[in-house]
């Protein structure tokens, strides 16, 4: 029963979905709106789960004073001020403690996080540009027709590169993308049939 | 006796009279007025269509805007629904919502009456249809036809090889995938080294495709880090998915029969926060030194931001996710990449249970199929023959 109850839950579910997006009548709609909401209300209440699982491993290794255990301590006073800041004042309001640390403490650090970014592309893009064998020497000549062609330097090689993103690259892409609508709609079926069980903690 | 008028008051006149004369005439209505039930939705809504005025962009050209009108009887009176500017042909009558009310509601079932206005500086003519229209809800979007016709097509040959596969599992061959052939050894390595193995999840929810398909690598991966009595770190974005992952590892290591391994602290929450889940991930591999990454599932712009620390801290790397634009960061930086639909074969490729086999060979037919009518496709194309693009073409 254990297992059983979950499956119907995920046949009937995914069956009413899948109906929802072939009949526009009210009466389906309303059934679909009704599952999204669910969805929603769990997705809120999870957060709860996380903020219980956060707390109970970064609070773990401050006690036990464990590797790395002021980023735990750092970890546990960011959560606590930004759960103050947000109860006590209005975050919809523009100036008030919660946005001044979204504003220039939050954002700056994930401006920061980004912009690494560009610095490894740039020691993943000499990795993968090393002219080891053909197919590497391949990619590399492909690169540089490419990313000249983006650059006014190497504006007599655009036509070039607009005939390399379009053809191949793209014929590639859209291959790729097949598979993977294909491969998505089969996943969809095993798991509304029941065959796929991975989700229930089961291979 | 007549007296003779100033100079200056004749042409004043000449003006006041002269100018609206010149261009006095409205625009012409528009042509063709009729309204019609919206196909294919849920009811509630009319679509008025009209043929442009002669005004509209030629002729006189002075046309501004179409206004339409609705009412419950042909003698009015007539309620102004919306604007339409000058080129439109159509309008969507459904109801609106105006200072938080619901206004112009459509009834179903109920007829309605419509009149088009073609206003100008000059004033306005309008036309009305000639038959009143009712809005009813449809039970069937025939516009999506082709998209269920594949549908059951494959849902059909799905269910026909996973029974086959039943009786002749051993028949279906599935091609050697590198990425999961390498799972037991990078696993091994980790366990040599004594180091820990990282598994990430991505940045998708517990409904997403991937992050489900990457439930049954976890798994397959759990089983053997409880054999070898190695540690598993998991950390993860969606609080969902981690309550999935800590039910999939603690079940692993049940299978395993080492539940007394299995930590539940070890499988946990990080944030939602996109790069903030980069840099605490990127901390735990510089930190735990983490001998084995895994990245399978949803990965945006941190899929390089990870694997490339990975790299540098010098982990054997296995990634896959059904994100083409991040596809090539993995191939770049991971020793291993499941690229799109490879991920989704894990779990029959790992459990090689026949239901799951049967499915993967539904899908490789479906694709045989799809590949024989993009070329047969592209030939009719080529001469310009649009039969059998027009025959799949799906109206939203």
């Amino acid at each position: 029963m254990k297992r059983e109850v979950p499956l119907i839950i995920v046949f009937v579910t995914g069956v009413v979905m899948a109906l929802s997006d072939f009949v526009p009548h009210q009466s389906i709609q309303d059934i679909r709106e009704f599952m999204m909401s669910w969805l929603q209300i769990i997705g809120v209440l999870a957060v709860g789960l996380g903020l219980v699982s956060l707390t109970q491993v970064n609070w773990i290794k401050v006690r036990r004073k464990a590797e790395g255990w002021p980023y735990a301590l750092i970890t546990l006073l960011g959560m606590i001020i930004m759960l103050v800041t947000g109860f006590a004042w209005d975050y919809r309001d523009a100036h008030n403690p919660f946005q001044f640390l979204f504003q220039y403490a939050l954002m700056p650090i994930y401006a920061t996080m980004f912009s690494l970014l560009a610095f490894y592309i740039a020691s993943a893009a000499f990795r993968a540009f090393k002219a080891r064998n053909t197919m590497a020497t391949t990619i590399l000549v492909t690169a540089i027709i490419v990313m000249l062609g983006q650059v006014p330097v190497g504006a007599h090689l655009a036509p070039l590169k607009s005939w390399i993103m379009e053809v191949p690259n793209m014929a590639g892409f859209r291959a790729i993308l097949l598979g993977i609508g294909l491969g998505g709609v089969a996943m969809a079926l095993k798991i509304v049939f029941g065959i796929e069980r991975a989700y229930m903690g089961r291979d | 006796m007549m007296t003779r008028l100033p100079v200056w008051l004749l042409l004043f006149l000449v003006m006041l009279v002269g100018a609206p004369l010149s261009g006095a005439d409205p625009p012409r209505p528009p042509a063709d007025v009729s309204a019609a039930d919206t196909p294919d939705d849920s009811g509630s809504s009319i679509h008025v269509t009209w043929t442009l005025s002669p005004d509209d962009g030629e002729g006189a050209n002075n046309l501004t805007t179409y206004e339409v009108y609705r009412s419950g009887s042909p003698e009015g009176p007539w309620e102004l629904l919306g604007e339409e500017v000058a080129g439109s042909s159509e309008y969507q009558d459904r109801a609106q919502i105006d200072a938080g009310e619901i206004v112009h509601a459509v009834t179903d079932g109920t007829p309605y009456y419509y009149t088009v206005r073609a206003n100008g500086l000059d004033g306005w003519m309008e036309a009305s249809a000639p038959e009143p229209a009712k809005a009813a809800a449809q039970w069937y979007h025939k516009g999506k036809t082709p998209i269920l016709a594949v549908l059951l097509l494959f849902s059909a040959l799905v269910l026909y090889f996973v029974q086959k596969a039943r009786s002749h599992a051993d028949d279906i061959y599935v091609r050697p995938i590198a990425g999961m052939d390498a799972v037991d050894e990078a696993v091994g390595r980790a366990t040599e080294m004594g180091r820990p193995i990282l598994y990430v999840l991505g940045l998708g929810t517990a409904a997403t495709i991937s992050t489900i398909a990457s439930y049954a690598i976890l798994a397959r991966v759990a089983r053997k880090v409880a054999q070898y009595q190695s540690r598993l770190i998991v950390p993860n974005y969606d609080p969902i998915v981690m309550a999935v992952a800590q039910e999939t590892v603690k079940q692993a290591y049940m299978d395993a029969g080492r539940p007394d391994l299995y930590n539940e602290k070890d499988v946990f929450f990080v944030t939602h926060a996109q790069f903030a889940y980069v840099a605490a991930v990127n901390g735990i591999m510089l930190r735990e030194k983490t001998a084995t990454n895994f990245y399978l599932g949803k990965f945006y712009a941190e899929s390089l931001l990870l694997a490339e620390t990975g790299n540098i801290a010098g982990s054997i790397q296995i990634a896959g996710t059904d994100e083409p634009s991040q596809l090539p960061f993995f191939v770049t930086a991971c020793d291993y990449t499941l690229i799109g639909e490879e991920l989704y074969a894990a779990s029959a490729y790992l459990a090689r249970e026949p239901l799951l086999l049967g499915a993967l060979k539904a899908q490789d037919m479906v694709k045989g199929v799809a590949m024989l009518w993009l070329l047969f496709g592209a030939i009719l194309m080529s001469f310009n023959l649009s039969w059998l693009r027009d025959l799949i073409s799906v109206r939203m």
